[in-house]
């Protein structure tokens, strides 16, 4: 174990008092420090939105690009590099509406890149509006008459895909957050962590009040193997809302499956000038 | 001088793209040069497609505008193409599939498909006894044509190389009792020295060799035409090469953003496309131009807007190049004349890309991308990498390392992530030295001017015009693939008394600081471009204050030619 100080940045924090950023940024720091994985060793990608600032909040490596890209980016920094942790980092608007797209394609590949989501069903950095996992009726800026879509369930969407590991943390739950990151990063292949996530700014439905009496832990009883029942699990979103390791499969990481990669990382190999004449000789 | 041109046309699926690349390889294997342009319709099947193959004893880089000889694979391509023919060409048709008589035309009936069947082993083998027609009707040697068969078709085993074998001399062999003497074509007797090094290759294989041996190494992409060849020919090579990764991308944003992670986590990486595709990868070219990224995005042009002409040729996407993507920052767009610098193109773009730490666009067209090209070799030397300021090491004593520190030509030391036990933070929003976000006016300042800063370094370094100097009272300046047929339109003028040169831009921005100075020395300046709104012609305006004279301009998506030139010019 590593002492978590080891992960302080001197940026500063441009979060509003009180968000539950800083316990996800607690969790995140204590599930590094306890896998012993250095800074340098750890690569964040990261998109735009409260979530995304957040490896500027920890010494790390970070590629903090658009809106929605962090899992396409995440995945060529894994492909050229899979000796480094990489870990993506984004909020629900980010990773579920302008990178819906490449969350699906993300889970059908499996790269070995961890995928936190900061999900509070609100988008924050642009002050207040309806977001993918909003609930129907959710009265925002952009929807006065209340949100007349129904919300996407993503672990559920992460089960259809049979992503290698879905889970689901509390943010208002730092210690038990750390462990499910901590068994994410160790996950060979793509692993999703959905965070529920107060805003206490903009949302003041899905409060950490009303979390805290839905959420419970998922115990022995589930098998995160069963995808029936991890369907089920998934779906399940109401009165009751399970935290936890909903899923996973052994399915091999897209960098385990590439040949080219079993000789090392591919930034760490040899271009092999030498075959240049070999590969002209076909156009002979 | 050999100028001829063959004409293999029929419906798509016929495998015109077949008895084409046996012929050019062939030719090219005897020291001929050729020039192969693929006119495609959009569909695989049922289509009519054309491949013109002009063959020459010097460079060729354009389409004739008449042809010698007509390959026709059905009946409609008499029709469609005898009308394209000098007057005494000739049309080889399946005489027995296709009866057919006209006292106007030089027919030239040969049982194609008869023969297919007779000595090879089914009718689809018709092609290879067309590609034996022609080799008697131009007193080619038959055994280089059956070596190449053997070679094409090595992978199919014994029984088809020799059925394509046989198939091939059916048909020479029918052709030689047949139509001996009555060919007016038998121009190639002359059996040539072979030549030992010299290359046949598409623009698409040009591009992606030149980027393999430039230490290529992942390449993310989307399927779009005319670039798709260049991503199959890398996933191809993914076994054959010790350190490469092609990934299909789900869009080309991601296809781009991968490239994106995959360069900022210290590997050469590109992605290429068509128009369309980079317009969804143009906010994520600003963010590589933003977090300093070394990317190199290679464009194949196809006719817009929109879907356009999807498998014919345009150089309408010149400033778009240029100005796609949000925001100010450095980048640099070649664009290669043939096959040969499609090679050195790409390692040009990869170095100035590492060298800048900024995105390096490479454009290319259908015409350049789909043809086939014979050239003499590949000069290594010409292709040295030059990462830049990526460091293996970093020293404490320079303190804790800054992705974005300072330097006077803009220009900041990188590590690849994970190498060393610095730690680097890469950003898309207005940053700070390390790399976090900022809302400073005095960083931005600084941060804007640092960016934009590596255009003055790229400029002084950019590739001068090549001029072939014909008389100076009109320069005919193009960029990219109409090269060659600039080339050959000077010639033609000279005929007619106007001193003309051609001035060929490989890189088209930032321009050579002497183009303005350069292009002075000329009476007039006429731009000759692939696009209805003379694009080159604005940015020659506007990046070297050179007012052209005149423009001729194609825009109906069909490859530029000497006689289109020249007559334009002369209706100017």
């Amino acid at each position: 174990m590593l002492d978590v100080k080891l992960f302080d940045s001197t940026d500063e924090v441009a979060w509003c008092p009180g968000c539950y950023n800083f316990a996800i940024l607690r969790a995140v720091k204590q599930a590094l420090a306890s896998l012993d994985i250095q800074p340098h060793q750890v690569m964040f990608s990261s998109g735009i939105g409260q979530a995304a600032k957040l490896p500027h909040y920890l010494k790390c490596n970070l590629f903090n690009g658009l809106h929605g890209r962090t899992l396409p980016v995440a995945t060529g920094i894994k492909l050229a590099n899979h000796a480094l942790h990489v870990i993506a980092e984004g909020g629900d608007g980010d990773g579920y509406a302008e990178g819906g797209n490449h969350f699906v394609h993300a889970m059908r590949r499996n790269p070995g890149v961890t995928y936190l989501v900061h999900d509070n069903q609100i988008y924050g950095l642009t002050k207040g509006q309806t977001s993918p996992t909003s609930e129907p009726g959710f009265v925002t800026a952009t929807t006065p008459f209340g949100n007349f879509n129904f919300p996407e369930h993503p672990l559920a969407v992460a089960v259809a895909c049979d992503c290698s590991f879905v889970a689901r943390g509390f943010a208002g739950d730092a210690e038990r957050l750390a462990e499910l990151i901590a068994q994410a990063i160790s996950h060979p292949g793509f692993a999703l962590v959905d965070i529920l996530q107060p805003c206490v700014t903009f949302n003041k439905v899905n409060t950490y009040q009303w979390y805290k009496q839905r959420v419970y832990a998922l115990d022995q009883t589930h098998d995160p193997r069963d995808r029936g029942a991890a369907f089920a699990k998934a779906t399940e979103w109401g009165d009751r809302i399970p935290l936890g390791v909903i899923y996973r499969n052994d399915r091999p990481p897209l960098e385990s499956l590439l040949p080219q990669l079993k000789h090392g990382a591919l930034a760490a190999q040899d271009i092999g000038a030498d075959r240049r004449e070999d590969l002209i000789a076909n156009f002979r | 001088m050999i100028d001829l041109t063959i004409i293999i046309a029929g419906a798509a699926g016929q495998g015109m793209q077949t008895i084409s690349f046996i012929l050019s390889k062939a030719l090219t294997r005897q020291g001929y040069y050729v020039y192969c342009y693929q006119d495609l319709m959009s569909r695989v099947r049922g289509g009519h497609n054309v491949t013109a193959i002009r063959i020459s004893d010097r460079a060729v880089g354009s389409s004739a505008e008449k042809a010698n000889i007509l390959i026709a694979l059905d009946r409609e391509s008499i029709d469609l193409h005898a009308g394209g023919l000098v007057a005494d060409g000739v049309i080889v048709f399946d005489g027995g599939r296709t009866p057919y008589a006209n006292a106007a035309l030089n027919l030239f009936p040969a049982p194609l498909e008869r023969l297919a069947v007779e000595h090879g082993q089914n009718k689809q083998m018709a092609n290879t006894v067309a590609c034996g027609v022609a080799c008697s009707l131009l007193s080619y040697d038959v055994d280089v044509l059956a070596d190449t068969l053997g070679e094409i078709f090595a992978a199919k085993g014994d029984p088809v190389v020799e059925a394509n074998i046989r198939a091939a001399r059916a048909g020479f062999e029918f052709a030689e009792q047949e139509f001996k003497g009555v060919c007016p074509y038998c121009t190639l007797h002359e059996k040539r020295a072979k030549p030992e090094r010299r290359l046949l290759m598409t623009g698409s294989e040009a591009a992606a060799y030149g980027a393999l041996v430039s230490g290529l190494k992942f390449l993310s992409a989307y399927p779009m035409s005319p670039a798709t060849a260049i991503m199959e020919y890398l996933a191809a090579k993914q076994d054959e090469v010790p350190a490469l990764v092609v990934e299909q991308a789900e869009d080309e944003i991601a296809a781009i953003n991968m490239a994106i992670g995959a360069a900022a986590a210290g590997v050469r990486a590109m992605t290429s496309t068509s128009g369309g595709g980079f317009a969804l990868m143009t906010e994520a070219l600003s963010l590589a131009g933003m977090a300093e990224v070394p990317l190199v995005v290679y464009i194949a042009q196809r006719p817009g807007p929109a879907t356009g002409f999807p498998t014919r040729t345009e150089q309408g996407d010149l400033l778009f190049a240029l100005y796609g993507g949000h925001g100010e920052f450095a980048r640099a767009i070649l664009a290669p004349g043939d096959a040969e610098e499609a090679v050195y193109a790409m390692g040009r773009a990869f170095n100035l890309a590492d060298r800048y730490q900024t995105p390096a666009i490479v454009l290319g067209d259908q015409d350049l991308n789909d043809s086939h090209w014979t050239f003499d070799n590949v000069d290594f030397d010409k292709l040295t990498i030059d990462r830049g300021r990526l460091l293996g090491s970093w020293d404490k004593a320079d303190g804790e390392y800054r992705r974005y520190h300072p330097s006077a030509d803009g220009i900041s030391p990188r590590l690849a992530p994970g190498a060393t036990d610095e730690v680097q933070y890469w950003d898309s929003d207005e940053h700070s030295e390390q790399g976090h976000i900022t809302e400073s006016a005095a960083l931005r300042r600084q941060m804007v001017a640092k960016r934009l800063h590596k255009l003055k370094g790229m400029a002084l370094e950019s590739l001068p015009p090549v001029v072939l100097d014909k008389g100076d009272d009109v320069a005919l300046v193009g960029f990219g693939s109409s090269k060659w047929a600039v080339r050959e339109a000077v010639e033609a003028l000279a005929s007619q008394g106007v001193k003309a040169s051609a001035v060929h831009f490989a890189q088209p921005y930032p321009l050579n600081p002497e183009t303005a100075a350069l292009l002075g020395e000329f009476l007039r300046v006429v731009v000759v471009e692939q696009n209805a709104t003379g694009q080159f012609a604005k940015l020659l305006l506007t990046e070297a204050g050179v007012k052209a004279h005149g423009s001729i301009l194609r825009f109906d998506g069909r490859p530029l030619t000497a006689k289109y030139i020249v007559d334009s010019y002369n209706s100017l």
